[in-house]
């Protein structure tokens, strides 16, 4: 019997197009255009100016508060303007704009692929270099890893686990990354454990991925204190909170810290990323990005540099297909749908997924038949009925009594109506507005 | 009659026992009412609209009698003679309130302000907003789905079809400001309802720099400031690439819309001017 | 691209369930039953059947169209669904205009006078099938008898169903298996257990309904009628309580949503129906007890709550 979460879940087709694709590297873009904001928090604070020269892991620009992080470059070349541009949020963000020449990196950086085992630094040391490097959650919410490392006082963390699960469906960039840089995570999971003080951590992998499981196993052996854990093939299996739930079996409470479990959940990517800026002193500025769609030539994964435009990667896939009429940074459950097809990569993208215009448009909503297969499907045992209907009758403060903040946003409920009912669309709204209710209640006191 | 009279006897006494148990729950939970609060609700027009801000014409009486001063305290259907008498009951002043009435601060209708793609997410401003930007290069403007519409308890704004922009009733409008906080992009501003309804105003709130204001939609506000210098009064204002208009300063000379190159600037409800200019006022 | 793309909130795919997925999946699951009623009472079953589904679909189209004037949902098949439920509660030597009374009943009064789908309280084909019944008892509680291949409408053969003989404390002479192949006086539908129970397994395999509701009903008239020392078996099979249980108490619209208050709903409409059989003045229960459970419904759905993540469990 495999582990899995406890309450809800969903079975998406999987549609992992791109699995098994190796990662190739995507030409240098003529412009990067990297954001000040990639990262939940505090945009970052640019310390270059127009016409600065950059090389490729030069610092941009430094965090601009706790939760916050550095951004570097990822290209080499002379920084052109500061200036806004649209990004996934769909409104005008500052960006750094730099006019690519050659590929110089900074000298620090050790490009050699040689794996190195050994690290001596301390636990401060490890936090420090995690924070100069700018290092982010790649799973997706892009939470600033330094922070995440450095529970509140008060709380301990008794064990590391590592997301690898790729719940969402199409995306396949954790999943090629743990077949080609299995070594490389197990010494970025070893690091990380040091930093926490931790002598456990679990890889939580999704059943569905039989080739990373086996290769995970067979190396662990050599990494003691770190096991490998299959996963229940179900919708948001890789969901922080589901996570904990399926692998030590322990509930976040409610409007609580995942710390509070006594866990620390990072993506693999994370810890490739890790391993990378501690090891190889390398800052994060490229990541594995999947590029993917039914009608898509040649669906793949790709090593990116930040700030690259998702237009050239599409490109790179074999251009876009003309049946084209939904574009998504991220998965089709959770990820962003994007205006333009410049936009640039972030930390956070991984994935861009080209949906079809037979599969894009919603169907006409019809009324709720109370059917509960939202009820049913929602993994935070809430009722998405009724806080999508006390959301749209903005009854606010009954939204946060039936707990509307314990929602993960995952898509569960829209996904399965049998009316297809914007449920999710009400509670996002409904999320917001209670949020900024209970942070101004907060402010008063 | 015996039974007759068993029943009318035992009916009786239980309805005695009840009458004195009521009599002492009613006295035991008695709630302490001033009596003003219902004479300053029957002095309330009595709709119920919860344009005060307060649910119903009760809870505003309510707060009323509680607040040391009717500052900020308006009702918007009655206006200053209802808060006059109100003021009389509670023997407090009251300040003159100006009518006024909201103003749609955007003309980013269908032909002026092309659509580059699709939403299709739920009908509802707020959800769209937080979404992103909106369906034309103008992340400002308005969004059109008709969140100000439901918020209006007076029925005095409506969709049209044509330009897909709100169209607010003058004569309906009590200028309750349930729409301007029912509105996301905050497009919706109560200004002063002028003489004979006359006003003017920048029908537009793009704070991008001209040239992509001007991309996104003909009839932006691209901060050119010919209006600012053009003005008598000082009333306008550029900030951020936008004009705006002091409604307390402005005396209607209509001099600025006359030189704004993109139509921005509405003066409404004025005689046409001399044919050859009439072009550039439109209504709201 | 001069095509404009399309911008939505997550998640931008859909599991494909529809209402009419559901409905049409409920009707599919209702086949075996009718077959079952077909073979025993014939030509009645057919048209006492078509009648309700075309009456029901008449009105339903007329209501939404000239008084409700929105747009009309009779595809969606929830009209048909309730048409041949109300069918399959009503004895099958039916006059027309009866059911032409109920079918308009449980439409117009019980679904549309609420707003139409989604909004009703009551289970429409329930609120009609009891109209007819107080209003028609005569006609509504003579049932024809069953008899293979059969050809009569109104001019069956009547005779009493187990219930009412168990009523009135006469043996029943039915075998175990005839009620479970459904060779038993009753309404139109409920006979034929083993037909009943295949609908009931396809609905769970298509995963339109869980166990809660239909499994709590029928073991707590089986540990009741077990406790006041009567025949569950019988209790079991015999009247409405299958066709009740699995197809009319769970009904999307009227049952509660969280699995807790699905099993509370269907205790409670176990115990009252074993309470009415055994006591109450009808022989049959099932659908007053489940119109009686109808109504606390939203009351159930107020106070039994799922289980949420991270609140019982906390840490550890």
């Amino acid at each position: 019997m495999l582990k899995s979460f406890r309450i809800g879940g969903i079975h998406p087709p999987e549609n992992k197009l791109s699995a098994g694709k190796p990662v190739q590297s995507v030409a240098l873009p003529k412009q990067a255009i990297i954001l000040l904001g990639q990262h939940i928090g505090a945009p970052a604070q640019a310390v270059v100016n127009k016409g600065d020269s950059v090389k490729v892991g030069t610092l941009l620009a430094k965090a601009g508060g706790f939760v916050s992080a550095n951004i570097h470059s990822s290209v080499s070349g002379t920084v052109a303007k500061i200036d806004q541009i649209t990004d996934v949020s769909g409104y005008k963000r500052p960006a750094i704009f730099i006019d690519v020449e050659g590929d110089e990196w900074e000298e620090s950086i050790d490009r050699s692929s040689t794996l190195i085992k050994e690290c001596n630094l301390s636990d401060k040391e490890i936090i420090q270099r995690i924070s100069d490097c700018g290092i982010v959650g790649l799973g997706g919410a892009t939470f600033p890893t330094q922070v995440k490392l450095s529970p509140p006082p008060g709380m301990k963390a008794s064990i590391l686990i590592i997301n690898g699960v790729e719940c969402e469906p199409y995306l396949t960039s954790d999943h090629q990354l743990m077949m080609e840089k299995t070594e490389e995570i197990l010494v970025g999971i070893t690091i990380l454990k040091k930093a926490i003080g931790v002598d456990r951590a679990v890889i939580g992998i999704e059943n569905n991925k039989k080739d990373a499981i086996a290769k995970m196993q067979g190396l662990v052996s050599s990494y003691p204190g770190i096991t490998v854990c299959p996963l229940k093939v179900k919708y948001p299996q890789g969901g922080e909170k589901q996570l904990i739930d399926a692998i030590i079996r322990r509930q976040v409470p409610s409007g609580g810290l995942p710390i509070a479990t006594g866990a620390v959940v990072q993506n693999v990517g994370t810890a490739f990323a890790v391993y990378e800026a501690v090891q190889k002193n390398k800052p994060l500025f490229e990541r594995i990005v999947t590029v993917t769609g039914k009608s898509l030539k040649s669906p793949s994964n790709f090593l990116v540099r930040i700030g690259t435009p998702i237009g050239q990667l599409i490109e790179a896939a074999g251009g876009m297909p003309e049946d084209t009429e939904k574009i998504i940074s991220g998965g089709p459950m959770m990820g962003k749908a994007i205006v333009s097809t410049e936009i640039p990569t972030t930390k956070g993208c991984s994935g861009v997924l080209l949906i079809r215009n037979l599969e894009s448009a919603r169907e006409e909503m019809s009324p709720c038949i109370r059917c509960a297969k939202c009820v049913s499907a929602c993994p935070m045992g809430l009722e998405p009925n009724l806080l999508a209907k006390l959301s749209t009758f903005s009854n606010w403060e009954k939204c946060e009594h039936e707990h509307i903040m314990d929602c993960i946003e995952c898509g569960s409920c829209s996904y399965t109506c049998p009316a297809h009912r914007p449920l999710l669309d009400f509670i996002r709204l409904g999320k917001g507005k209670v949020g900024n209710i209970i942070r101004s209640r907060a402010a008063k006191k | 009659m015996n039974l007759v009279l068993i029943a009318t006897l035992s009916l009786g006494i239980i309805g005695a026992i009840s009458a004195v148990i009521l009599y002492f729950v009613a006295q035991k939970f008695k709630v302490y009412e001033d009596p003003r609060n219902g004479q300053v609700e029957e002095a309330l027009p009595g709709a119920n609209c919860g344009g005060c801000g307060y649910p119903g014409c009760k809870g505003f009486a309510d707060a009323c009698v509680k607040a040391e001063s009717l500052d900020g305290l308006l009702c918007p259907v009655g206006g200053t003679p209802v808060m006059k008498k109100v003021a009389a009951i509670l023997g407090r002043e009251v300040a003159e309130s100006t009518p006024k009435v909201a103003v749609l601060r955007c003309n980013g209708s269908c032909n002026n302000r092309p659509k580059t793609n699709l939403y299709n997410g739920a009908k509802s401003c707020a959800i769209e907003a937080s979404l992103y930007g909106g369906e034309t290069g103008c992340a400002f403007g308005c969004l059109g789905n008709g969140d100000c519409v439901k918020a209006c308890a007076f029925d005095a704004i409506h969709m049209n079809p044509e330009t897909g922009l709100p169209e607010i009733d003058d004569e309906k409008c009590t200028a309750c400001g349930a729409c301007v906080k029912a509105c996301p992009k905050m497009i919706i501003e109560l200004r002063k309802k002028g003489p004979k309804s006359r006003r003017i105003f920048v029908s537009c709130v793009n704070k991008d720099k001209g040239a992509t204001a001007r991309k996104a939609c003909i009839a932006a506000c691209i901060g050119c400031g010919k209006c600012a210098k053009e003005c008598p009064f000082d009333a306008i204002t550029i900030e951020n690439n936008l004009a705006y208009i002091d409604d307390n300063k402005c005396r209607l000379c209509r001099k600025c819309e006359a030189v704004c190159p993109t139509g921005a600037i509405h003066a409404i409800n004025f005689p046409p001017r001399k044919p050859a200019e009439t072009e550039s006022v439109s209504e709201s | 691209m001069d095509k404009k793309i399309i911008i939505s909130p997550s998640p931008h795919i859909h599991s494909g369930n529809s209402v009419e997925g559901c409905m049409y999946g409920v009707l599919i699951a209702l086949i075996p039953a009718f077959l079952v009623s077909l073979y025993f009472f014939g030509l009645g079953a057919l048209i006492v059947t078509v009648t309700s589904v075309l009456s029901c679909v008449i009105f339903e189209y007329l209501i939404q169209k000239y008084i409700l004037k929105g747009k009309p949902t009779i595809k969606n098949g929830s009209a048909i669904l309730t048409g041949v439920l109300l069918a399959f509660n009503v004895p099958s030597n039916l006059p027309v205009w009866i059911i032409i009374i109920g079918a308009l009943v449980a439409i117009g009064i019980g679904k549309m006078s609420f707003g139409g789908l989604g909004n009703n309280i009551f289970n429409p084909a329930l609120v009609g099938r009891v109209f007819l019944l107080i209003s028609f008892p005569v006609q509504m509680t003579t049932w024809p008898k069953p008899e293979a291949f059969n050809t009569h409408y109104l001019d069956a053969e009547t005779g009493a169903t187990p219930l009412s003989l168990i009523k009135q404390g006469i043996p029943i002479e039915n075998t175990t298996l005839d009620l479970l192949l459904g060779n038993v006086g009753g309404s139109l539908g409920e006979i034929g257990a083993i037909a009943l129970l295949l609908g009931f397994a396809y609905m769970l395999w298509k995963k339109i309904i869980t166990w809660h509701i239909p499994v709590s009903i029928l073991a707590t008239v089986a540990i009741f009628s077990l406790l006041i020392g009567i025949d569950p078996l019988t209790q079991l099979l015999t009247g409405g309580l299958l066709l009740g249980s699995i197809f009319m108490a769970t009904d999307y619209v009227t049952s509660p949503m969280s699995s807790k208050g699905m099993i509370i709903y269907g205790v409670a409409i176990g115990l009252l129906t074993v309470i009415i059989r055994q006591w109450a003045a009808y022989p049959e229960g099932m659908s007053f007890a489940i119109l009686i459970m109808n109504a606390f419904t939203p009351l159930i759905n107020m106070y039994v709550k799922p289980k949420r993540f991270g609140e019982v469990v906390k840490n550890g």
